[in-house]
């Protein structure tokens, strides 16, 4: 089987840093669609090995960072009912909402717990039968599925005290709408590994042919990500595009029609608020009407106030690729991992919080 | 395991709050589970303070364990309370001595539960050659405490000479850690509710002084330790670098990380150099006995994977940096709040 360090050979790089050369003849911004290649292209510093004429430039994909305050506000009014376990995952519990975090409420004394699974929200509600247990179900393609089979499960076993709070995104919908804005001229597209590990890589068509960007979906090592540039840059040399998957070994053209078919059984596209976006229509995911009685939002009764945003954080222009991290007047100075202003510090897969880390923005 | 219950008490199963009442119950806890393991001349009399002869420069250390489970595979809460505090001592040179020894009990742990962590006390104690000479045990309500948790405290004796201070490293010295990291933080996360991963995996959690002992026979140019715990290698290493006014400059290939390790902190967004350890300590040594005290550690079974990792920069104090497998470099930051697994 292959380990990690067969993804991270130094000298499989040489080979293809040097195919990258060859090919990046003329200038081209590439846009990482997903948080977790932003924090895999910084941790491993592979911007020093690319040309000057290939750019990268981080997208939206962080699905922590993309939550807007409103839906997060709704979840920390949530968290405060009484007799209600709200169980989310770990970075949602430090993101600033309008006025207060999941961190803070669960400090005042409200029952918010942390899982890795939507499976393990469903066991809290088995095992806390005279409490509500709400999942705040965040997260892209990669995930729906697993909320989806959770609340089939419950509604299999009649559990009463089981919801979600559906916050899904789907990435294909929003990069439409970031192509269409014209604020950024990509000469290609690194599709995220995860999320075509669930739709496939068909559902990235319509870029390569509608835009003529070319499209190749990347893993997560150093080598994938390398290869994945590899590919891109010779499209772009060929003045090419389109599909290509540069991590066979986790995505096919269809993806996984099991996890699809569950998903589009409990969830129906919906309108879905984007951090910096605003509200683009079926972009999300809701419940359909027949699971109707796991909808959070239709069986409690609360009010998330009015919506504020944070002032000076530029995390919208950043998770739409306009703008960097470096750019934000915020960044590393009133803006740390410790007292994050915006989401994109907070979320281990978020941009700020990256660059933060790995530090590309420094002399070395 | 040996039973530590002699015949003829009344030793009930479960820890109940009058254990900790200073009554009968409390004598029989300190004196059937505590006092006969820990068996010594200076625990013995039970007066309120112990006595103790020492000479020479002392330090003195202490610290609280809290970890949770309590049992965990390579260790346990026991084993924990004594090497942390063994391994304090060592990082500035000190020959460990005593230790102090306190419980808070939350009512209802079992009484087999706490005789197994304190066979685990006696057993880590004689191995690293420390006395355990004064102690005390509280219980607290159902809900006040999580189970178990230890205290100790430690004085040792510095050996004339010995200097050893994070603040004493200079650029040109190399940087030294005695195996694997990031066993501890993985090992203690498989067992964790939910985390459902099943690992071979064994803590690191071992006392250093032997090890450390060797290290300064085999160098009088020993110029920092530290025990990369909660934080990481990465932490440790950014303490050094701020603390000595310096920098540090690691290389990720030549830092050994088991298989094991490597792949559970990718499934879980971790990175193995923020990951927890109790058995391994950063040595910054003058570069001309780098080797040599290298060679030392790995005839310790503690030092067997001991390698040179990286060495000290004059240049931007304060900053550590790792040239990484890729060839390419990038910055080390210390961890920052709880590392927690990724969602995507």
């Amino acid at each position: 089987m292959a380990t990690v360090d067969d993804f991270r050979r130094s000298e499989l790089v040489a080979g293809i840093v040097s195919s990258i050369n060859r090919h990046a003849t003329r200038e081209a911004r590439f846009m990482e669609f997903c948080g977790g290649h932003t924090v895999a292209i910084l941790k491993n510093g592979i911007r020093q090995l690319l040309p000057p004429t290939i750019i990268l430039t981080s997208g939206p994909g962080c699905p922590v960072c993309v939550t807007d305050n409103a839906d997060l506000d709704k979840a920390i009014a949530l968290a405060k009912l009484p007799d209600l376990i709200l169980v989310s995952f770990g970075d949602m519990l430090r993101v600033p909402g309008s006025c207060s975090s999941l961190q803070e409420v669960r400090a005042a004394g409200n029952d918010v717990r942390i899982v890795y699974s939507p499976l393990d929200a469903l066991e809290l509600a088995r095992t806390n039968p005279q409490k509500s247990v709400v999942f705040l179900a965040v997260g892209f393609e990669t995930t729906a599925p697993g909320v989806a089979a959770s609340v089939l499960q419950a509604k299999q076993e009649g559990l009463k005290n089981y919801y979600i709070l559906s916050l899904h995104k789907l990435c294909p919908p929003i990069t439409k709408v970031l192509l269409d804005s014209g604020e950024i001229n990509l000469q290609g597209l690194i599709c995220p590994g995860h999320v075509s590990a669930i739709i496939g890589s068909e559902p990235w068509q319509f870029i390569a042919g509608d835009y003529g960007i070319p499209c190749v979906v990347s893993g997560f090592e150093p080598l994938d990500i390398l290869q994945c540039v590899d590919m891109l840059t010779q499209q772009v040399a060929r003045e090419e595009a389109k599909v290509e998957i540069a991590y066979k070994r986790g995505v096919t053209p269809q993806g996984n029609q099991t996890a699809i078919k569950i998903m589009e059984q409990v969830f129906q596209p919906a309108p879905a608020n984007w951090r910096g976006v605003g509200e683009v229509a079926d972009s999300g995911l809701a419940l359909r009407p027949e699971f109707k009685d796991f909808d959070a939002e239709l069986n409690f009764d609360f009010d998330p106030g009015p919506t504020k945003t944070q002032k000076g954080c530029i995390c919208g222009d950043i998770l739409r690729g306009v703008k960097t991290p470096q750019e934000c007047k915020l960044f590393r100075k009133v803006c740390t991992p410790v007292s994050p202003v915006g989401p994109c510090m907070v979320s281990s897969e978020g941009s700020c919080a990256a660059y933060y880390h790995y530090g590309e923005d420094n002399e070395r | 395991m040996p039973p530590i219950i002699t015949t003829g008490k009344t030793m009930r199963d479960k820890v109940l709050l009058a254990h900790g009442s200073g009554g009968k119950l409390a004598h029989e806890i300190v004196r059937n589970s505590f006092v006969s393991a820990l068996d010594n001349p200076i625990l013995n009399p039970l007066d309120d303070s112990a006595i103790i002869s020492a000479k020479g420069r002392l330090a003195f250390t202490t610290d609280s364990y809290v970890v949770q489970p309590i049992f965990f595979p390579g260790g346990d809460i026991g084993r924990l309370a004594i090497c942390g505090t063994v391994n304090d001592l060592s990082m500035v040179g000190a020959k460990p001595l005593y230790l102090s020894l306190s419980f808070i009990i939350e009512e209802g742990l079992l009484i087999k539960d706490l005789e197994r962590v304190v066979a685990s006390i006696k057993e880590t104690a004689e191995e690293s050659g420390v006395k355990i000479v004064t102690g005390d045990t509280k219980v607290v309500n159902r809900g006040s405490a999580d189970r178990l948790f230890i205290n100790t405290a430690g004085v040792g004796i510095i050996p004339p000479k010995v200097d050893i201070s994070g603040h004493n490293a200079q650029p040109g010295d190399a940087v030294i850690i005695n195996g694997t990291i990031g066993d501890h933080g993985i090992a203690v996360l498989s067992q964790r509710e939910g985390l459902g991963f099943a690992t071979k995996l064994e803590s690191d959690c071992s006392p250093l002084n032997g090890l450390v002992a060797e290290m300064l026979e085999a160098s009088n140019a020993m110029r920092c330790l530290r025990d990369p715990t909660r934080g990481g290698l990465a932490s440790t290493l950014n303490e050094l670098a701020e603390q000595s006014r310096v920098s540090i400059r690691i290389e990720e290939d030549r830092i050994p990380v088991r298989e094991e390790v490597a792949g559970a902190c990718e499934m879980l967004g971790l990175d193995p150099l923020h990951v927890a350890n109790e058995g391994k300590l950063v040595a910054v040594v003058e570069a001309k006995d780098a080797e040599a005290v290298v060679a030392r550690m790995k005839k310790n079974k503690y030092g067997r994977d001991a390698a040179i990792i990286g060495e000290v920069r004059e240049e931007h104090p304060g900053r550590v940096v790792m040239k990484t497998r890729l060839g390419t470099s990038r910055i080390v930051d210390m961890l920052v709040g709880e590392p927690l697994p990724r969602i995507c």
